[in-house]
């Protein structure tokens, strides 16, 4: 048991890592890993530790401390002596780094993906949604706010169906 | 770091936690209470990005050597608290709840850009953290000061103007000037709470004009100061006691 271990440990690599990471999901959206989220800014991989660092969606985001914690528990089943995990502000979080695949996710379960943008974000490209449901883009902006920090409610006028984005940051 | 210029940061460190805290506590008052649903959750998430600020802020002093955040933030006396008296005012008019808004998230985010350059690395990097957020919040208060202004009814614009009127000496008390200017400025860690007041008048200043509000001449109002010396409203109390109650029941259990 012993000496195995010290054979995984010895061939223990990023990708593994980031493998295992995407196995960690949003307790707000649990179809989504927080690789898809985008919130893993670095890692560091040796045979005795793994340091993780992550960058908070919104500073107030109730579901950091429960992802921090299932990084953890995941992580820890590999024969590593520590795992860590930091949270900075270093590389602040933006929507543009929610992956293709997560906003597919996204997609999937009825929520419309965050439009991409260049430099600053404005609050009025929220008023552009397309109807994950019909995909007019004949819609309207109910509230900048939704159900969790991280999402806007809509009307689509063609369908006629409540809908929801998750919003640009 | 000299001990005057960790003096002048933890100062403005206190103001700004304080603040971020009570207001966002005052706006956690209308989540089930506000006129319709959106705005309900609109409120809602804006106390709840606040709690988030207030947290972060309250970390950053645990960093420099404080209790931690939750001590900080409820077993501290009404005296030890540095908020303004803005944050403090209670809400039964949602009229005051959404100018107080505009003008209290303008200062915020004033505040935030002008620290985005602070010399000191843990302030700057949340406040370019922060930045989006508070984008979203004086989005919706910009929206609602339009649409209950120009675009409102008589009876909007009255209730709107009479908030304004009462609120702005309040609001020009967010800027009471710190013991710690100079530190401050020379340190690089804040250029200061009179830049900043003119900034502000940048932008609310236009955007009341435009959205068809009264204002006097901004030098002929006495602000409200005292909040950042210790100094409050007969509010503060009773907000405090409220916030803590359940804190105070058992102050060592595990959430």
């Amino acid at each position: 048991m012993q000496s195995g271990s010290m054979e995984q440990t010895a061939h223990l690599t990023d990708a593994d890592v980031w493998q295992a990471l995407a196995d960690v999901h949003d307790p707000e959206i649990p179809a989504l890993s927080i690789v898809d989220m985008g919130i893993v800014t670095k890692l560091d991989v040796s045979a005795e530790r793994i340091t993780v660092t992550i960058t908070p969606t919104f500073v107030g985001c109730p579901a950091l401390e429960m992802i921090k914690q299932t990084i953890t528990e995941r992580l820890s089943e590999f024969p590593v002596k520590e795992v860590e995990v930091r949270v900075d502000y270093t590389t602040p979080w933006t929507t543009n780094r929610l992956t293709e695949q997560g906003r597919a996710v996204l997609r999937s379960l009825g929520f419309a993906p965050p439009p991409r943008f260049e430099g600053e974000f404005e609050p009025a490209i929220l008023l552009n949604a397309s109807c994950p449901h019909c995909g007019s883009t004949n819609t309207t902006l109910r509230s900048p706010f939704g159900p969790a920090l991280c999402r806007a409610i809509y009307l689509c006028n063609d369908c006629h169906q409540a809908f929801e984005q998750f919003k640009p940051l | 770091m000299t001990a005057d210029h960790r003096a002048a940061l933890e100062d403005l460190l206190f103001r700004m936690a304080d603040d971020a805290l009570i207001y966002g506590h005052r706006n956690s008052e209308w989540t089930g209470l506000a006129p319709i649903l959106e705005e309900d959750i609109a409120f809602s998430s804006i106390a709840q990005d606040k709690l988030g600020h207030a947290l972060a802020l309250y970390h950053l002093l645990t960093d420099l050597g404080n209790p931690d955040p939750d001590t900080l933030a409820f077993t501290r006396d009404e005296q030890q608290f540095r908020c303004c008296h803005l944050v403090e005012l209670p809400t039964q008019d949602y009229a005051v709840a959404l100018m107080r808004h505009a003008l209290f998230d303008y200062a915020e985010q004033n505040r935030y850009a002008l620290l985005e350059q602070s010399t000191y690395q843990p302030l700057a990097e949340l406040a370019r953290k922060v930045r989006g957020e508070i984008k979203y919040h004086v989005f919706h208060a910009s929206t609602w000061l339009r649409l209950l202004g120009n675009e409102g009814t008589d009876e909007s614009r009255m209730r709107m103007q009479a908030a304004l009127d009462m609120l702005l000496p309040y609001a020009l008390g967010i800027f009471e000037p710190s013991p710690y200017e100079q530190e401050l400025r020379s340190a690089g860690i804040f250029p200061g709470e009179e830049e900043l007041k003119q900034r502000w008048l940048e932008d609310v200043v236009p955007l009341l004009e435009s959205a068809g509000y009264r204002l006097p001449a901004i030098e002929t109002i006495e602000p409200a100061y005292g909040g950042r010396r210790g100094y409050h409203t007969e509010h503060l109390q009773p907000l405090i006691e409220e916030m803590t109650v359940v804190f105070r029941i058992d102050p060592d259990a595990e959430w």
